[in-house]
């Protein structure tokens, strides 16, 4: 009995350990390949590189224009999260707290709206935003990140404030702090695990989002993506330089994760079973 | 005279509790109003005009939607992301499911494993599907050539069965590392004395997961199948990083569709009506899906 488990055990490592290789080669295929010459990557995309050469990544980084593309992106997430964490909170707790038929529908409504795929308004989206967004194109990515964002972000407080007694609110008016001061000084505070999983959440969407600013953003704006995608369509066959390309793309987000990732599991597994 | 001072008072509160409204409330409704219902709202209005992108001239009722289902390539792009939906629906959630089995056993490395599992999912598809793209196009040719192995001597992006297969690939390593962060919390929280209690009565490993696990946890099935749906009619980024539709427009899913329509051969308005398909079709899907799931869920 007890070898038929060690067995077991044994074969689920094997199983395991195989599949995590898989899971991680192509990001292997890539480092190793970005240290190498065209030359010795077209005769052997396997091999472990013979000679370093780090001029790939200076290429990269410039092409690319790594330094803009990376600063556009932390901008962006930086202020569409924290700008949804401020008004999805305050809006989650009015709706959660106010027990009124209007309050009610619009939630109802938020929640409808998460169906909705942003392919189906994209069109209408675009015609009637051009102006908003040959304004100031990276304000403008802002404001909709927050408009597409509210309604799973509210949903996620809102799940997490009906567990919060609405006895705090009661001591925190009798003691004569006004609604938003109660709500920033004594509610906010208590929902960190929720914040925690609304930021992370956000931040990866916005991180990585594609389409939408292919749709919206100019080329000084570009966020990180954005300028992976067209640098690789433009050196494609250059291999060691869009291998170094990818590199860059692929490790902010990667060494992030790595440092935070107890945050980033937990904070995942909570959105998704809400 | 009370009455009047009633009246008042009832003034000051629904007073009060607008301007409590419009404290909470307010930005983030007007925001959410602006992006999302009013651009929603005209997206339906336009497919019954003949809206150019610039200006609505009259009504014409159902010919776009008549245009858009007389278009014969919107037809292989349904054909197309129907398959998609199905099968990367199904692998997705097996292999999630078994990674979940993996990383719940009392192996020592189980934490790194999930962190191995779940890299792929940090990064967009597009940078992913790049990858990929080299690894299809590149890598395996060469090495292809290199020991000769016919199946791969032909980039697999070059042809349309193949692409499938390839997209289907890449999806699955993409998405199965957040179906299995699902399936985990699942899995945890079945009680550990349900799960003794049938070791104790003797069933088998493998009756326990089917008898017991599987409908506790029927819930994580319910939300798994219902992310992985949605993604599946809304994949857009893998598909132009990987084949960008080609060759010749054969693996366009749903998404590259209408982008194509739209900004590249500006037709708005058949655009939006195949926009307006796709919705009903996402949210009748969704339905349905969900309305099925809810009935294996078990009642604790």
């Amino acid at each position: 009995m007890k070898t038929r488990a060690h067995w077991g055990k044994r074969a689920t490592f094997i199983v395991g350990a195989v599949l995590a290789i898989i899971y991680v080669f192509p990001f292997f295929l890539v480092f190793v390949n970005s240290v190498k010459l065209k030359y010795d990557i077209l005769a052997n995309p396997l091999s472990i590189p013979l000679s370093i050469t780090w001029d790939n990544y200076q290429q990269a980084f410039t092409k690319m224009n790594y330094f803009r593309a990376l600063t556009n992106s932390l901008v962006i997430t930086i202020f569409s999260v924290s700008l949804l964490i401020i008004f999805s909170s305050m809006l989650a707790y009015y709706l959660s707290r106010t027990k009124s038929k209007p309050s009610k529908y619009i939630f109802l409504i938020l929640v409808a709206s998460m169906i909705v795929p942003f392919q189906a308004l994209m069109i209408p989206f675009l015609a009637r935003f051009a102006p908003l967004v040959s304004y100031n194109n990276r304000g403008a990515l802002i404001f909709f990140y927050i408009g597409f964002g509210t309604a799973l972000s509210t949903f996620l407080y809102h799940g997490f404030i009906s567990t919060i007694p609405t006895e705090i609110d009661e001591a925190a008016s009798i003691d004569g702090a006004s609604d938003l001061v109660a709500f920033w000084k004594i509610i906010f505070p208590m929902m960190r695990p929720i914040t925690a999983t609304v930021a992370i959440i956000n931040a990866l969407w916005i991180w990585n989002d594609f389409l939408l600013p292919r749709l919206v953003l100019d080329e000084a704006s570009q966020t990180l993506p954005l300028s992976t995608y067209l640098f690789y369509g433009t050196y494609a066959v250059e291999y060691g330089q869009a291998m170094a390309g990818l590199a860059l793309a692929v490790m902010p987000i990667v060494i992030f994760y790595l440092i935070l990732q107890k945050q980033f599991i937990s904070g995942i597994s909570q959105g998704a079973v809400k | 005279m009370i009455l009047l001072k009633a009246e008042k008072e009832v003034q000051v509160i629904s007073a009060r509790k607008t301007k409590k409204f419009l404290k909470f409330a307010g930005i983030p409704l007007v925001i959410f109003t602006i992006v999302l219902v009013v651009p929603f709202v005209n997206g339906f209005y336009y497919t019954f005009t003949d809206w150019d992108g610039f200006e609505v001239t009259k009504l014409v009722g159902f010919k776009n939607y008549a245009d858009s289902f007389a278009d014969p390539k919107f037809w292989v792009t349904l054909r197309f992301t129907a398959l998609f939906v199905v099968v990367s629906l199904v692998l997705v959630n097996v292999v999630a499911f078994g990674l979940a089995l993996i990383v719940t056993s009392k192996l020592r490395s189980r934490n790194i494993l999930r962190t191995f599992f779940f890299v792929p999912n940090l990064i967009g598809g597009v940078v992913l599907g790049v990858i990929w793209q080299f690894i299809f196009n590149s890598a395996i040719v060469s090495l292809a050539n290199k020991y000769d192995v016919e199946l791969f001597k032909e980039s697999w992006l070059q042809d349309t069965n193949k692409a499938f297969w390839a997209l289907i690939i890449v999806t699955v390593w993409q998405s199965s590392g957040y179906m299995m962060i699902v399936y985990i919390t699942g899995l945890v929280s079945i009680e550990n004395d349900v799960l003794e209690a049938s070791q104790i009565d003797g069933a088998s490993p493998l009756r326990t997961l089917f008898l017991i696990k599987i409908p506790l946890m029927a819930q994580a099935f319910t939300i798994a199948l219902f992310l992985t749906l949605r993604s599946g009619f809304m994949a857009y980024d893998v598909n132009v990083a990987l084949t960008d539709g080609g060759p010749f427009r054969t693996t366009e899913l749903i998404s590259l569709h209408i982008f194509q329509d739209a900004f590249l051969e500006g037709d708005f308005g058949t655009g939006q009506s195949k926009a307006v398909v796709m919705f009903l079709v996402v949210a009748l899907a969704a339905l349905v899906q969900v309305t099925i799931s809810k009935r294996y869920e078990v009642q604790r």
